[in-house]
C-alpha cells in the first residue's frame, strides 16, 4: 500500500535578489497512514519550507512529492484541500484580523460546497473545547492558546487525512503548549489522521512522534524512532549537538 | 547590603475596559547573585524588568513602598537622575537584538556612542574599549563585526554585541528580558554560558526573565515565579524539585520531556485563589 | 445605573458590547460601537465630523434654510454689505443673496465630493490590490498604467477634456477622478504586498479559495483603513480643485451658485466689497478643514501604527 505522504530527493530553491537560496536539498523521507512523524531542527534548516513545499506555496526545483501513491504538479486542487491541511506556527498571523470566527470556520465549507454551516461550525468549536458562543468572536478577543484552537479546529473543517503542522505550539506559554498538544494527540487518536509536524523543540516531537527527521541546513542529517533517541543511539553529530541543548534547556 | 531592594512594587495602566494591574505587590531583593523571574504571558515579569529601570512611561503608574539601589531610592528620583543610573550602572538586555538594536547604525558605532557622549573619550580610545568589550563575549573577528551593521549578524552574534554593549560602561545591575528566547536552542547555550562568565568576573547583579522554568532553574541561583502580577513562591534554583506552590509544580510537570509518558500531558488548573496569594 | 440600562438606549449598549455576540450583524455593530466610542473622545476629529455633517444637512435641505432664490437677480440690492437686513452675507453684483448660494453651493461641493470618493478609490482599490497580489508582468503593467495617470496635472487635464467636450461640472467632475485615483491604488497595493505574505491568506490559499474570493474578502477589508482615511483627507484638495476649476471657468458655469465660481465673480470687487469673494471663500476652507480634522481623526482610529496613545 502506497504511503501517505512519500518525499523523494526535494529540493526548494528561493531566489532572492539575484542569488539562490537553496532551501531544501535531496529531502526525502516517507510517512505512513495514521503515523505522526515529526521534522526537528533549527531556524533555517528548511523543516518548515518542506511543509510549504507540500501545499505548494514554496517553489520545487526537484525531485518529487507523492500524496498516497500520487505525484504533486506545480498546482493544488479542490480536492487536495480535503486531503491535506495546514496549522501555522503563530496564532496571531493565521487567523483574518476582520472575520468572526464563525467566518473563518464556515468559510473552507463555502469553497466547497459544503452545507449545513451551523451545525458543523458550533460542532468544530466545540472539538477544540472552545464553548459555541465564541462563535461570532474576533480573533482580537481571544488568547494566543484559543486562537490555535481554531486555527485547528478551521484545518479540520474539510475532515483531511493529513494534517502538517508547523510549529504548532512555539508561540504559546507552556502550560497553554500542554493543553493544545493534548488537544492534537486526542484528535489524531479519535480521526485517525496522519501528522507531520515541524519543530525545533526535540522534546515536543519526541512527545507527539513515534519517528523523525533531524535536518541541518537544509539537508536531513539523520532519521532516527524514538527509542533510538531516548537511548543515545545517534550518528550524526549535529543530532548529539541537539540533543544535549535540549536536555540544558530542559526538555 | 542588598545591590537593590524592591518593597511592595505596584504597577498599573488605565485602559478602556478599566484599570490594568499588571503587577500586584512584588517584592524581593537582590544580592550580587543570579535571580530569575518566571511567568508566563501576563505574569507581570517584564514590566517588573521595567519598572525598576523607570522605563514604564505614562498612563502607566508605578508606585513602591520602597525600591532602593545600593540605597538610592529609585522611586523618588527624577528622570534626570535615573538617565545617569540607567546604561551607567544598571543595564538592560532585551530579547531580539534585530529590534534593539538600531539597524541603520553600524556595530561599532553604536558600541562607542555612550562612551564617547558620557566619558567625552576619543574615537580611537573608545574603539580600543568596544573591540576588548567584543573580545570579552568570544565573538572572534571583532573588527568585522564593528564594521558591520547588525542586519549582516546572525540573532547569537547579534545578543553578543547586544550583551557587549550594555556591559562597556561596567554596570552592577543587569536585567536581561528573555535574552535567549528567540535564539536556537544550539546557540542558546553558548550565549549563556558567556553571560554567565561576564557576570562572574564583574561580581554584578542579574535578574533574568524568562517563561522557561528549567532553563533559569539551571542559570539562576535563586527563582521567583509570578503569576499575574504577584510573586507566588520565591525558591532556590538548586531545591526547584521541593517547590510547593502548585502553579510551580503544574509549570514544571505540564513541559514534555525526552522518553516522557506519552498521551496527556499534566495540564496546570489555574486556582483563582492564586491571584490573592 | 440599573435604570439606565433597563432604558432602550442601555440595552441597546449591551447589546453591541456583549463579549459574545449571537449573529454577525451583532458582531460588526459592537466593532463598529467601539470604534465610535474611540473616535468620539477627539475633540477636533468631532468638530470635523460636526462640519461635514452640517455640509450634508444644508445640501439636503438647501431650499427649506435657504432664504431667497440663489438665482434670482435684484439689481435694486446688488452689493449690499453683510449684517444687510434679509441679507446676512450680502448680495453679489447681480443682487442675488449670497447666504442662499452658499447654502445651495453645498449641494454642488457635496455632489463633486461624493461622485469623486466612489469612483477613484473604488477603481484604485481594484487596480491596487490585482496588482500587489500578483505581482509580476500584472503589477508592472498596473503600476505603469497608474504612473502615466499620476504624471498628469489635474488643471491641465481638464483644459484638454474641456476642448474636447466643453466646459461643465461634469466634466470637471471627471477630470478630477480621473486623475484622483493613482494615490489610491499605491497606497491598496502597498498594504496587499504586506498582507499578501501572511498565515492567513496562505491558509485559505490552502483551503481552495479561489483568486477572487481572496483579493475581495481577505485583501481588500485589510486595505480600507488606508483607504478610507486618504479619501477624507484628499477630498480637502479635490474640493479646491473644483473650486480652482471654477474659478477658471472651466467647470461650473454661470449661474450655478458653486463657490469656486463665486470667488472668481466676485474677484472684481475685491477691495471695495469683499463678501462677494471672502464668504465663498470662507466656506470652502471650513469644509476643507472639516475633511482633514475627519481624517485625521479617522487615522487615529483606524491606523493602529499612527495612533498616538
Amino acid at each position: 500500500m502506497a504511503a501517505m505522504i512519500e518525499i523523494d530527493g526535494l529540493d526548494v530553491t528561493f531566489r532572492v535578489k539575484g542569488h539562490e537560496v537553496r532551501a531544501v536539498q535531496k529531502a526525502g523521507f516517507t510517512v505512513e497512514a495514521g503515523e505522526s512523524y515529526g521534522l526537528v531542527g533549527e531556524s533555517g534548516s528548511g523543516k518548515s519550507t518542506i511543509l510549504r513545499a507540500i501545499c505548494g506555496l514554496a517553489p520545487v526545483t526537484g525531485g518529487t512529492i507523492r500524496i498516497e501513491g500520487r505525484p504533486l504538479g506545480s498546482r493544488r486542487d479542490k480536492a487536495f484541500a480535503r486531503k491535506v491541511q495546514m496549522v501555522f506556527q503563530d496564532p496571531y498571523a493565521s487567523l483574518h484580523p476582520r472575520h468572526t470566527l464563525d467566518r473563518i470556520l464556515s468559510e473552507p465549507l463555502a469553497i466547497h460546497g459544503l452545507g449545513d454551516h451551523d451545525r458543523r461550525v458550533v460542532a468544530a468549536l466545540e472539538s477544540v473545547g472552545l464553548p459555541a458562543s465564541f462563535r461570532f468572536r474576533y480573533p482580537h478577543q481571544l488568547s494566543g492558546g484559543q486562537r490555535q484552537r481554531v486555527a485547528i479546529a478551521r484545518a479540520l473543517m474539510l475532515e483531511p487525512q493529513i494534517l502538517l503542522l508547523d510549529e504548532p505550539t512555539s508561540a504559546l506559554d507552556a502550560s497553554v503548549q500542554a493543553e493544545v498538544l493534548n488537544l492534537l494527540w486526542d484528535l489524531r487518536e479519535e480521526r485517525g489522521l496522519t501528522y507531520l509536524m515541524v519543530s525545533h523543540d526535540l522534546a515536543v516531537i519526541d512527545h507527539m512522534c513515534d519517528r523523525m527527521a533531524v535536518m541541518e541546513a537544509g539537508r536531513i542529517v539523520e532519521t532516527l524512532e524514538r527509542p533510538d533517541l531516548l537511548a543515545g543511539r545517534f550518528r550524526h553529530p549535529y543530532t548529539r549537538k541537539l540533543f544535549e541543548a535540549s536536555l540544558e534547556a530542559g526538555g | 547590603m542588598s545591590l537593590l531592594e524592591v518593597d511592595d512594587l505596584e504597577v498599573r495602566f488605565p485602559t478602556e475596559t478599566g484599570m490594568v494591574e499588571a503587577v500586584r505587590g512584588v517584592s524581593f531583593r537582590l544580592g550580587r547573585e543570579r535571580l530569575g523571574v518566571v511567568g508566563e504571558s501576563g505574569s507581570g515579569k517584564t514590566i517588573t524588568g521595567r519598572a525598576i529601570l523607570g522605563l514604564v512611561r505614562p498612563p502607566g503608574q508605578v508606585r513602591a513602598r520602597r525600591m532602593l539601589f545600593d540605597g538610592i531610592d529609585l522611586a523618588r528620583l527624577d528622570e534626570h537622575g535615573m538617565r545617569r543610573l540607567r546604561g551607567q550602572r544598571m543595564a538592560m538586555i532585551m530579547q531580539d537584538p534585530k529590534y534593539s538594536l538600531n539597524p541603520v547604525m553600524r556595530v561599532g558605532r553604536q558600541l562607542t556612542e555612550g562612551l564617547r557622549l558620557r566619558e567625552r573619550m576619543s574615537r580611537s580610545e573608545a574603539r580600543k574599549r568596544a573591540l576588548e568589550a567584543l573580545e570579552a563575549v568570544k565573538i572572534r573577528d571583532p573588527e568585522r563585526v564593528y564594521d558591520a551593521y547588525p542586519h549582516e549578524l546572525s540573532g547569537g552574534m547579534g545578543q553578543r554585541v547586544m550583551i557587549a554593549m550594555m556591559l562597556i560602561p561596567g554596570p552592577d545591575l543587569l536585567i536581561a528580558d528573555e535574552p535567549t528566547s528567540a535564539l536556537d536552542v544550539t546557540v542558546q547555550a553558548e550565549v549563556l554560558k558567556i553571560l554567565d562568565a561576564l557576570v562572574r568576573e564583574r561580581g554584578m547583579g542579574l535578574i533574568f526573565i524568562s517563561h522557561d522554568l528549567k532553563l533559569v532553574s539551571r542559570f539562576c541561583d535563586r527563582v521567583l515565579v509570578m503569576y499575574r502580577g504577584r510573586v507566588v513562591e520565591e525558591i532556590a534554583a538548586d531545591r526547584l524539585d521541593q517547590a510547593r506552590h502548585p502553579y510551580t509544580r503544574g509549570l514544571l510537570e505540564c513541559l514534555p520531556r525526552i522518553g516522557g509518558p506519552r498521551g496527556h500531558l499534566p495540564v496546570l488548573t489555574r486556582d483563582p485563589a492564586w491571584e490573592e496569594a | 445605573m440599573s435604570r439606565f440600562l433597563r432604558s432602550p438606549l442601555g440595552r441597546l449598549s449591551a447589546w453591541l458590547t456583549a463579549p459574545d455576540p449571537t449573529s454577525r450583524l451583532q458582531a460588526r455593530l459592537g466593532q463598529a460601537w467601539l470604534t465610535w466610542l474611540r473616535f468620539s473622545r477627539n475633540p477636533l476629529a468631532m468638530l470635523g465630523l460636526g462640519i461635514i455633517l452640517a455640509l450634508v444637512l444644508m445640501a439636503l435641505f438647501a431650499p427649506l434654510l435657504a432664504p431667497h432664490d440663489p438665482l434670482e437677480q435684484d439689481l435694486a440690492q446688488r452689493l449690499l454689505p453683510p449684517f444687510s437686513p434679509g441679507h446676512w452675507l450680502g448680495t453679489d453684483e447681480f443682487g442675488r443673496d449670497i447666504l442662499s448660494r452658499i447654502i445651495h453651493g453645498a449641494r454642488i461641493t457635496l455632489t463633486i465630493v461624493a461622485l469623486v470618493a466612489v469612483t477613484a478609490p473604488v477603481f484604485g482599490l481594484l487596480i491596487g490590490t490585482v496588482s500587489g497580489y500578483f505581482g509580476g508582468w500584472v503589477d508592472t503593467v498596473l503600476m505603469r498604467l497608474t504612473d502615466i495617470f499620476l504624471a498628469f496635472p489635474r488643471l491641465i487635464l481638464a483644459l484638454a477634456l474641456v476642448a474636447a467636450l466643453g466646459p461643465g461640472i461634469e466634466n470637471a467632475i471627471l477630470a478630477i477622478a480621473l486623475t484622483a485615483w493613482p494615490p489610491y491604488a499605491r497606497v491598496a497595493r502597498a498594504e496587499t504586498l504586506t498582507v499578501r505574505s501572511a498565515d492567513y491568506i496562505a491558509a485559505i490559499r490552502l483551503a481552495g479559495a479561489s483568486h477572487g474570493r481572496i483579493i475581495l474578502g481577505h485583501v481588500t477589508p485589510m486595505c480600507l483603513p488606508s483607504v478610507i482615511i486618504r479619501v477624507t483627507l484628499d477630498m480637502a484638495g479635490v474640493i479646491l480643485t473644483a473650486a480652482g476649476l471654477g474659478f477658471l471657468g472651466l467647470g461650473a458655469q454661470p449661474p450655478l451658485p458653486e463657490w469656486g465660481l463665486m470667488i472668481s465673480s466676485g474677484r472684481k470687487f475685491l477691495f471695495d466689497q469683499w463678501w462677494v469673494a471672502t464668504m465663498p471663500g470662507l466656506a470652502i476652507f471650513i469644509v476643507s478643514l472639516g475633511f482633514n480634522l475627519l481624517g485625521d481623526g479617522l487615522r487615529d482610529v483606524l491606523d493602529p501604527r499612527s495612533a498616538s496613545r
